[in-house]
């Protein structure tokens, strides 16, 4: 079953190479997201047995990601059959900067998403570090042509930057392995491991200097590749320069890959008693994430830039909720899926405007509710649901940590979180509703434009979970939730 | 044994040092397929006798960085017609005094690092962190794409001759997996380097910096 779901979208890479159609490929495209997404769900309903040492396997966390990544990419992969069928072939103009550019090869394009999907699956499937390590790296190779999709200067800038800050920060993550390697060994240097399973069991006995170094130098290389302040400075250009069914894979699949590491390192650090050592680290990094992003998402003039700044917020926000631990590391989890489902919709939906005013300069975009009623109804529905505001599950996931976060001694970090929510919400809620209200600029012909249920539809769908989410937690995912949160060193409401 | 292990160890910290005051691309180039291939023969020096693993771990790191790398980045040399000099930020003196500087911070930090067994050489910990160290002082002190990359297989040797301490607690799959993923993102990022001269028409990766904030 986990070979299954490795090799399926590896295989559909190599297929998707080889078809010369370009409507065959879509389809195979959607097709695998599907087959992968129901092979997903049967390993949600019948957990597939895994010996205790083995590599890989799902455990209650890595379903729950594998999960999330799963369900993104099948509605992303709806989304993007539709993006790429509406691009046009030869050249384009980026209004924006006034330069000429042409697509990469589709083919490629489609079957890095799919390597990027199989690769995503590994990294929730690893249970040794060191395949982890593996996996996240492979998943920085997969995407960076991803992100060079459009052939122009500022892509290529963003892909070049994104490439060297992740694989210099995932190299630090390698050099945490060998510390946990040297943290578990017996005196005379044998016996050391990376299982996680092993880590964990052996707990007190590692050893302690060792370990904390080990997380630190774990937390620093995935903490690059999860977006956490100050090795954020990839993120809002890749972001903002990727095509927007590629953002929404990083933004919502890719970013939580990285918090599963750093997850692991967390629990192991649990177990041998240095929880409140790595909780701390945690916090703290979330909190200056979280200020930071809250700083640049006011006045921000790029509506994907806006986004992805978000992204950060939110990467903030599960990086706290870990570190605070307890209730609130089953927080964080749900968080994570919620986060997912909406800034993978929201990534969508601005991919709808940017198609249709050809800019991403939030002030030139406006009206949206007239030129594109059913795009700018679900752009204001994101903005509630991507700032925490019920009956969105958002509310519900953030409202579960910042109750954590108010226990003696600690109140000063759910008072500096909740300001930084606040500003964020003040932020983004100008720019949002000055994008959608207001009278359709010049030259856009409101009336007659009708939008297509590929387009929309995806998006409307996350949403709508995400607000499921808020209503009722089905009871499934609730001790799914349950089980991943204590297996990290959590513990469930 | 141990002398052989210093040895390597030795030449690798001079290999750094000659990449940091290295002004000529082609030789720079030629250097760290000079490091990549003296770190081959790492593994079996450092643990004395010839398992398996080692010989196939020695022999395809060698292969990668002192043949297929070098090679890849004087192919994009070839084609993309730069000037030849590697144009740093920081000069070649101060980037040597600032070596010389990190090396002795190395050794101190090496001599204190109280490592719980016996390491192969006592060498090894400070010329990997130096290595890591120039790796990362590449990347961000020099102006040309290809010399990040440069810098960047820097970087995966000092963290390669680092592995060394636990080399047998890493199994060989996952150590392939790494060589596997270092060699695609050296691929990837040579052929970004082409892109980036025909897009720019040079390779100063110091003016990608149309994305900063509050740019228009």
């Amino acid at each position: 079953m986990t070979w299954a779901l490795i090799f399926l979208p590896l295989l559909a890479a190599g297929m998707a190479m080889g078809i010369r159609s370009d409507r065959l490929r879509r389809a195979l495209l959607v097709a695998t997201a599907a087959i992968h997404f129901a092979l997903t769900a049967v390993c949600w309903i019948r957990p597939p047995a895994c010996a205790p040492d083995a590599w890989l396997g799902f455990d209650a966390a890595g379903r729950l990601f594998l999960g999330i990544a799963s369900l993104l990419f099948w509605a992303v992969a709806v989304y993007a059959a539709h993006r790429l069928g509406a691009e046009s072939r030869g050249r384009q103009a980026e209004e924006d900067t006034g330069s000429i550019f042409v697509n990469a090869p589709e083919a490629v394009h489609t079957a890095c998403l799919l390597v990027f999907l199989a690769t995503m699956t590994l990294v929730a499937a690893s249970r040794h570090l060191g395949v982890l390590w593996v996996a996240v790296e492979a998943t920085t190779l997969a995407t960076a042509p991803l992100i060079y999709f459009h052939r122009q200067p500022r892509s290529l800038e963003a892909t070049w930057k994104y490439l060297l800050v992740c694989s210099v920060g995932i190299a630090l993550a390698l050099l945490g392995n060998f510390l946990l390697v040297v943290a578990s060994a017996a005196p005379d240097g044998t016996g050391g491991t990376l299982v996680v399973r092993e880590l964990v069991a052996r707990g007190a006995s590692l050893r302690a200097p060792w370990l904390k170094a080990a997380f630190v130098f774990l937390l620093v290389g995935y903490g690059t590749k999860m977006g956490l302040a100050p090795m954020h400075t990839w993120l809002p250009d890749a972001h903002s320069e990727a095509p927007s069914p590629v953002s929404a894979l990083l933004s919502g699949a890719l970013l939580n890959c990285a918090f599963l590491g750093i997850l692991r390192a967390h629990s192991i650090c649990g177990a041998a008693g240095l929880g409140g050592f790595s909780g701390s680290l945690l916090a703290g990094f979330g909190l200056l994430s979280m200020g930071i992003a809250a700083a640049f998402l006011v006045n921000q003039a790029d509506y994907k830039r806006l986004l992805a700044y978000s992204s950060v917020e939110h990467m903030g926000l599960l990086s706290l909720g870990a570190g605070l631990g307890g209730v609130a590391l089953y927080g964080a989890l749900l968080h994570a899926v919620n986060h997912s489902l909406v800034k993978a919709a929201l990534f969508m939906v601005a991919g709808n405007l940017l198609a249709a005013y050809r800019t991403k300069q939030a002030a030139r975009t406006r009206g949206a509710l007239r030129l594109l009623p059913v795009s700018g109804a679900l752009w204001l529905a994101g903005l509630l649901a991507i700032t925490g505001t019920p009956p969105f599950g958002t509310f519900a996931s953030e409202f579960t940590m910042l109750r954590a976060a108010f226990a003696p001694g600690r109140e000063w970090m759910a008072v500096a979180a909740l300001l930084a929510l606040a500003v964020a919400f003040a932020g983004m809620a100008r720019t949002f509703l000055g994008m959608a209200l207001g009278p359709v600029p010049d030259g856009f012909e409101p009336a007659g434009r009708r939008e297509r249920p590929a387009a929309c539809g995806p998006a409307l769908a996350l949403l709508a979970a995400s607000l499921w989410l808020g209503l009722w937690i089905p009871n499934g995912l609730n001790d799914l939730l349950g089980h991943a949160a204590r297996l990290l060193g959590g513990g469930a409401p | 044994m141990q002398n052989g292990t210093g040895s390597l160890l030795i030449f690798l910290i001079l290999t750094d040092l000659l990449l940091l005051g290295s002004s000529r691309l082609r030789n720079a180039i030629r250097i760290g397929a000079a490091q990549g291939v003296a770190l081959g023969l790492l593994p079996w020096l450092a643990h004395g006798q010839l398992t398996g693993s080692a010989l196939l771990l020695g022999a395809g790191s060698a292969a990668l960085k002192g043949v297929v790398f070098p090679a890849l980045l004087h192919r994009a040399l070839r084609e993309i017609h730069v000037r030849r000099e590697i144009e740093p930020l920081i000069g070649y003196i101060p980037s040597l005094l600032i070596g010389t500087g990190v090396l002795a911070a190395a050794f101190a930090f090496g001599a204190r690092l109280p490592l719980p067994w016996e390491s192969p050489s006592p060498l090894l910990v400070p010329a990997g962190l130096f290595t890591l160290w120039t790796g990362v002082f590449l990347i961000m002190a020099r102006r040309k794409a290809i010399t990040q990359v440069l810098g960047y297989i820097v970087l995966e040797n000092g963290i390669f001759a680092l592995g060394m301490v636990v080399v047998e607690a890493m199994p060989l799959l996952v150590e392939l997996g790494v060589l596997l993923d270092v060699f695609v993102a050296v691929f990837v990022m040579g052929i970004l380097v082409f892109h980036i001269n025909r897009e720019f028409d040079h390779i100063d990766s110091d003016q990608l910096t149309a994305l900063k904030e509050g740019a228009p």
